[in-house]
């Protein structure tokens, strides 16, 4: 073993208990902690989705706690429509930044790249503690956002997570939901942006530098790529975000006029006419969309793609074969980061920009299908000849691959610039994100809880547990989604607080309901995985070094590993990463650390056989 | 468990498939002229949407029910890092598939939004607020008269701070209901006095936003006479779910007796008009 590895110096865990778990900068404590923040958000965010819910089934439910804690949205328990917005805003920016954004990159991100490379730790672990904690401080801030009753006496932030401007700009003039709930909804993600922008910064770097001896760039997991990738996306993206949101806030604040454009008439004022309404000339409404959609847009990427990665990763473990065209599966996931910034325009064919340019980003929406379609061709690729395990962390992957073919396609008919002047802004817009960027992503990180928990806990979740969790939602998300795709159809428009008002939509009632039956079944269903994890950190079967029979770094060290990762002694790779059923070698999988196995000659990356 | 994940996978395809196909809920009947192509783009879209979505599964649930492990320690999967002629094949065949369908995704689009309305369009200025729809008909001069926020007054029922003192405003009426003739071109000027708002009408399949500081013209034509329920489609505030009004299609001579009318008559006979008038069956 000595030509196998290098001698490092050890790094012994400190011992206090604040630095040891609280303001750690240890790369694995911090990926729990995120991963821990988006089991804390993902519960307020469903939550919202079950108010929300009920709200448009049976309208006229009474729940007395929401009077109690929300006596501005829910007087006597009622709900009234402005505090129904407020939910929609609220269960969107939670979900998509500190559900979404978090466990996915901030979470396993944090916790595997490192290890899967063959590193200590992050490149900058002390940045890597600001970044959650500041993450977390957004987090705190959002949610005071629904508390904190403005002088309105509303509660919450109306906007949905886009926030459009003027609505988002004006000011309390505007109506409910528009006072200091708005500003720290504002705060709330300027404090995600520099969060997530440090820890971008620290990916990349690591990952660039810190590989270990014999760990080339077409050697790494296809988890690191997507991680790294994410980074890069997220390095581009949130500056421009976090420009939009100050500016934003100035408009508010400041009394700027960058989204506010002249001769506004709100509420009864003119611009201009009365303290309460500073006069206001000169701005675009649709310069806050461009701002926000160049972000928006590659923030559903920032979402899958880790989720791409851990099901690619988890696929060829329990396929027992190699990742079908690793190559092909890189490229891929470069592609769909490139063309991601081309285009955000597709959410605003009918914003009022050029007609033009319309033209150019539905085609090039429609090419982004391309590498999205390669990578699903090459995960059948991969079970194709397999000799499957059907572990949890397996039929999660397995359904990963589902959902985002269901949710992906719809794609192709919101990206066409003709076909969205009757589906913008209706019910198939949210029943395709919601599949693709929600609920695909998110099996994604089921799948990378179940495989990786051994490896953080030491210990197996319930197996059995697992899989009923895995049946009833794969079951409850397309009995969910799915009728939302003909609700669009039929013409319902998102953001309603009732449907009552008009008549094309009375025919959609069953619909309704049975999409909420399911929600409540599936949300409900949710708890069996809360106390499994929680369980199962204490009580679950005891796991070994490399309980899945897996082959990379992360499977080289104890479970879970010790302070600096792999004991003081670095690996050394000599292989790709999914060397499954090796002809010849003695097992059927070769680690990317074995340097005893006669078989080398497998990088995994030839696109061929050999 | 792999059959079992694989009948289940084909199931909810079948499932999802039938949803739209059986077409119980969707898309309302058209009644504009741009609608049948914009119809048959969705069709072809949907049938290639369809097919691949299918396949994919059908793929997928396959490999599963076919390839579990016996558990024999002899018994390995195929040793294949993937093929490059394959990969060849998928990019090349989803690439010509999906970006034609993006290119033929256009030309409803752009046979709408690339010109401009054509001659002799029939005008309605189209003014948003807060929860309500105004629309602004220039009378018999055909000429809108000049607007001006700083005139709008609400108790006036000056909504969109119509100028009086301009010789064009004088015959001309702003009313909450839009009211359009069948068969001809119309042309849409929509603006917006605060936030932004959405013009939807679902058997039209057209939809724009209204944002303030911008006058952005579209158009039209409508080939049913009927009444129609107009939603507003983005998200404008608390009573975004009830900026309901009507869109009603009559034959033009009708149209035109109506609008000669100053504007309280104009209004009441409109709203007469819209009571008796049964709303078009939505499917």
């Amino acid at each position: 073993m000595s030509e196998a590895t290098h001698e490092v110096h050890r790094h012994p865990a400190p011992t206090g208990f604040i630095r040891k778990y609280i303001f750690s900068i240890d790369h694995k404590v911090i990926g729990i902690q995120y991963i821990m923040l988006a089991l804390a958000a993902v519960i307020v965010g469903m939550l919202m989705s079950l108010l929300m819910r009920i709200n448009l089934s049976w309208p006229g439910t009474k729940i007395s706690i929401l009077g109690t804690l929300f006596p501005g949205g829910a007087p006597g328990g009622l709900m009234n429509p402005e505090f129904y917005l407020s939910l929609v805003t609220m269960h969107g920016t939670i979900m998509v930044f500190f559900v979404l954004t978090t466990a996915p990159q901030g979470g396993f991100g944090n916790y595997f790249l490192p290890i899967q490379i063959g590193a200590e730790d992050m490149a900058f672990p002390v940045l890597n503690m600001l970044s959650f904690w500041v993450t977390f401080v957004g987090f705190i801030v959002i949610l005071s956002a629904i508390f904190l009753s403005g002088s309105d006496a509303t509660v919450g932030p109306i906007g949905g997570w886009t926030g459009y401007a003027p609505l988002s700009a004006l000011g309390a003039i505007a109506g409910p939901g528009q006072g200091m709930g708005m500003n720290l909804w504002i705060i709330s993600i300027a404090i995600f942006c520099v969060g997530s922008l440090l820890g971008a910064l620290n990916f990349i770097t690591t990952l660039l530098n810190m590989r270990t001896r014999g760990m080339s760039l077409m050697r790494m997991p296809l988890t690191c790529w997507a991680w790294f990738t994410t980074a890069v996306l997220a390095l581009l993206s949130f500056p421009v975000l976090l420009g939009g949101g100050i500016l934003l806030l100035l408009d508010r604040t400041a009394g700027t006029s960058f989204f506010i454009p002249g001769g506004l008439y709100v509420s009864g004022v003119l611009s201009g006419s009365n303290p309460n309404f500073p006069l206001h000339t000169g701005g675009s409404p649709i310069l806050w969309q461009h701002l926000f959609w160049f972000f928006g847009h590659p923030e559903v990427y920032i979402a899958i793609l880790p989720g791409m990665g851990a099901t690619s990763h988890i696929l060829a473990t329990f396929a027992r074969k190699p990742v079908f065209g690793y190559r092909a599966m890189v490229f891929a996931i470069f592609a769909i980061g490139l063309l991601g910034f081309f285009v955000w325009g597709h959410h605003m064919f009918i914003s009022g920009m050029s007609p033009y340019s319309a033209i150019a980003f539905s085609v090039l929406t429609l090419s982004i299908g391309v590498p999205s379609a390669v990578k699903t061709f090459n995960w059948i690729g991969t079970l194709w000849g397999a000799r499957i395990r059907f572990t949890t962390p397996m039929l999660f992957a397995i359904g990963f691959v589902s959902l985002f073919v269901a949710g992906g396609i719809t794609g192709l008919i919101l990206g066409q610039s003709s076909l969205d002047l009757a589906m913008h802004d209706t019910y198939i817009v949210p029943a395709h994100f919601h599949l693709v960027m929600g609920v695909a992503s998110i099996f994604g990180m089921f799948a990378a809880t179940y495989f990786w928990f051994p490896k953080m806990f030491g210990r197996f979740m319930n197996e059995r547990l697992g899989q009923i969790h895995f049946w009833i939602t794969f079951v409850g998300v397309y009995s969910i989604f799915v009728p939302m795709h003909v609700m669009g159809l039929v013409g319902m428009p998102r953001r309603y607080s009732s449907f009552a008002e008009y008549e094309f939509l009375k025919e959609l009632h069953p619909l309704v309901v049975f999409v909420s039956v399911a929600a409540i079944i599936t949300i409900t269903t949710q708890l069996l995985f809360y106390f499994n994890v929680f369980w199962s950190m204490f009580k679950g079967k005891k796991a070994g070094e490399n309980p899945w029979e897996a082959t990379t770094l992360e499977w080289n060290t104890t479970s879970p590993p010790p302070h600096d990762n792999f004991a003081g002694v670095l690996p050394t790779v000599y292989r790709g990463p999914y060397e499954f059923a090796v002809p010849g070698a003695p097992k059927d999988f070769l680690m990317q650390a074995d340097s005893t196995a006669e078989v080398t000659s497998g990088n995994g990356h030839n696109g061929h056989k050999h | 468990m792999g059959r079992v994940l694989a009948v289940i996978i084909w199931l909810l395809t079948l499932l999802s498939v039938a949803i739209f196909f059986n077409k119980k809920w969707w898309l309302p009947p058209a009644i504009s002229d741009h609608a049948p192509a914009l119809d048959r783009q969705f069709m072809l879209t949907i049938i290639i949407v369809g097919i691949a979505f299918a396949a994919a599964q059908i793929g997928l649930g396959w490999m599963v029910w076919k390839y579990r492990d016996s558990g024999r320690a002899d018994d390995r999967g195929l040793y294949t890092h993937g093929s490059n002629r394959l990969e060849v094949i998928w990019t090349v065949i989803t690439a010509v598939v999906f970006i034609s369908l993006g290119v033929m995704g256009q030309r409803v689009w752009a046979s709408l939004r690339l010109n401009d309305a054509p001659a002799g369009s029939y005008s309605v200025e189209v003014v948003a607020q807060q929860f309500q729809w105004n629309f602004h008909y220039p009378g018999k001069d055909n000429v809108f008269g000049r607007t001006d926020p700083s005139l709008i007054d609400d108790s006036a029922v000056n909504f969109i701070g119509l100028d009086e003192s301009d010789p064009n405003a004088k015959d001309d009426a702003s009313v909450t209901s839009l009211v359009i003739p069948v068969n001809r071109p119309i042309e849409l000027k929509l603006r917006s006095k605060d936030v932004i708002h959405s013009f939807w009408v679902p058997p039209l399949r057209f939809k724009q936003d209204l944002v303030p500081g911008m006058e952005i013209k579209v158009h039209f034509t409508v080939n049913k006479v009927g009444k129609y329920e107009l939603a507003c489609a983005e998200l404008c505030g608390q009573n975004h779910f009830k900026m309901k009004s009507y869109m009603l299609v009559l034959p033009e001579d009708q149209l035109t007796a109506l609008s000669a009318l100053p504007q309280e008559q104009f209004q009441a006979k409109l709203q007469e008009l819209l009571n008796n008038t049964p709303l078009a069956p939505s499917y």
